[in-house]
């Protein structure tokens, strides 16, 4: 059975079924509030979501159980003279360490946990690093939405804010440099593009078998790094269109990943009213259109950053996507066929998926 | 001070309060620090009211310094924000 905690613009639906049919809705939790984002940890089983209401803030819960009673963690705030509310909790990470949690958010803040997810202390390295007052937000806000840490070694982690770019530390977070080399940003003129901070990164995953290698999804661009995000190559020729926001990779092929491309930053829908994931298995080099199932006409959908998942690996590989549409789509056979696997929820904006 | 819905139950239940203070913002966070559980969810980090919180003295839409006297009622609503568009 596979669960997929789907957060959406009107509560947090945990659905189960099996790749191939319609799943089930098995709980609803926070019911009218926006649920950023919720995981399920793979180490405790522990859910951890993030939600943040209109009128109350952003708050993290966790639970044993999505139709249980959700508990707030403790310490997701900023500092009280620190000038600045926290605006959102974008994502939610299982750090390497036992009970280790890093949550990313806006105004681009690390928040870590070392009790599976109870309590929670902002990283004030990045907090107070001297280069903050230049950071420019997003459309989004400025969001922290993609950790990612180094297999099997605490003390490395990359992140990726936009758009302050991507941020590398070796020391567990105690300091902090920047990892952009390569990165080019269509949007600020030519003659302003060699060192340009404002760095609008979308997605950032790494290969866990060759976790030297890393993954980008940029504001216009498709990058791949083999030397940890010290420099950045764009693979991105071969896509309908290098926009789009999410990304997923094959935990067993250092060489894979999936990208959801968009029209462009102007229209983000999918490109002539076609649904359809691109596919690499040589780590760039080529892109290959997996749409068999998915609507392919006159299909407009938005696809946000956390909206793209994954399930198990290799030939095992299951993949699923939700759209503000309120569609949930799903694969069985790493993106070769797909089936709708939930409709008419509300607008999507987060999609995990465990076994 | 009354408060309802999650604030009730935030603090235990119970939607009335005697709070002393001077102004709206000294009984807002007299509220949050006699309810503990109650912390970030009305005043953000920075003290300020929560942009679609509303607070009303004695039925008047009142902002966080006004001033007020021992018998005015506050009620703390969120606001009407329908319509919305975050993202």
């Amino acid at each position: 059975m596979t669960e997929l905690l789907v957060g959406t613009r009107k509560g947090l639906f945990a659905l189960v079924g099996e790749p191939g049919g319609k799943f089930d809705v098995a709980a609803r939790a926070f019911a009218g509030e926006p649920v950023e984002y919720a995981m399920r940890d793979p180490r405790s089983g522990r859910l951890i979501a993030s939600v943040t209401s209109a009128f109350y803030g952003p708050k993290l819960w966790y639970a044993e159980d999505p139709s249980g009673a959700w508990e707030q963690a403790d310490g997701v705030a900023l500092p009280e003279d620190g000038g600045a509310a926290l605006e959102r909790i974008w994502v939610i990470v299982a750090g390497e360490s036992e009970g280790s949690l890093y949550a990313g958010g806006d105004p681009g803040v690390l928040f870590e946990s070392g009790d599976g997810g109870a309590t929670w202390e902002l990283n004030h390295a990045l907090w107070e690093h001297p280069t903050r007052e230049s950071w420019q937000a997003g459309g989004g806000g400025l969001c922290l939405h993609s950790i990612v840490p180094w297999p099997g070694d605490p003390d490395r982690l990359a992140l990726a804010i936009s758009a302050a770019g991507v941020w590398l530390t070796e020391d567990g977070g105690e300091t902090w440099r920047q990892g952009n080399k390569g990165l080019v940003a269509r949007y600020v003129p030519e003659e302003a593009r060699e060192g340009a901070t404002a760095l609008c990164v979308h997605r950032l995953h790494r290969a866990r078998r060759r976790p030297e290698r890393l993954f980008l999804q940029f504001h216009g661009g498709v990058y791949r790094s083999d030397d940890s995000g010290e420099t950045w190559a764009d693979i991105g020729a071969g896509l309908p269109s290098d926009f789009g926001f999410p990304m997923v990779l094959d935990p067993a092929d250092p060489d894979s990943a999936y990208v959801i491309p968009l029209e462009a930053d102007l229209d983000r829908v999918t490109p002539d009213g076609r649904v359809r994931v691109y596919e690499t298995r040589d780590a760039g080099a080529g892109w290959a259109a997996r749409g068999d199932g998915l609507p392919q006409q006159d299909a407009y959908l938005t696809v946000l950053r956390h909206a793209f998942d994954r399930a198990g690996d290799g030939e095992t590989l299951e993949l699923y996507f939700g759209a503000t549409s309120g569609d949930v789509f799903g694969s069985g056979d790493a993106g070769a066929s797909w089936f709708g696997a939930a409709t008419r929820l509300p607008p999507v904006l987060s999609v995990t998926a465990s076994r | 001070m009354r408060v309802r819905g999650p604030l009730r139950q935030l603090a235990g239940g119970c939607s009335e309060h005697a709070i002393e203070g001077a102004t709206v913002a000294e009984l807002l966070r007299e509220l949050e620090r006699d309810n503990p559980a109650m912390g970030g969810w009305i005043l953000d980090e920075r003290g300020l009211v929560r942009r679609h919180i509303n607070v009303f003295v004695n039925g008047e839409r009142r902002g966080a310094e006004a001033a007020v006297d021992p018998a005015d009622r506050i009620d703390v609503l969120p606001a009407i924000s329908g319509g919305m568009t975050p993202r």
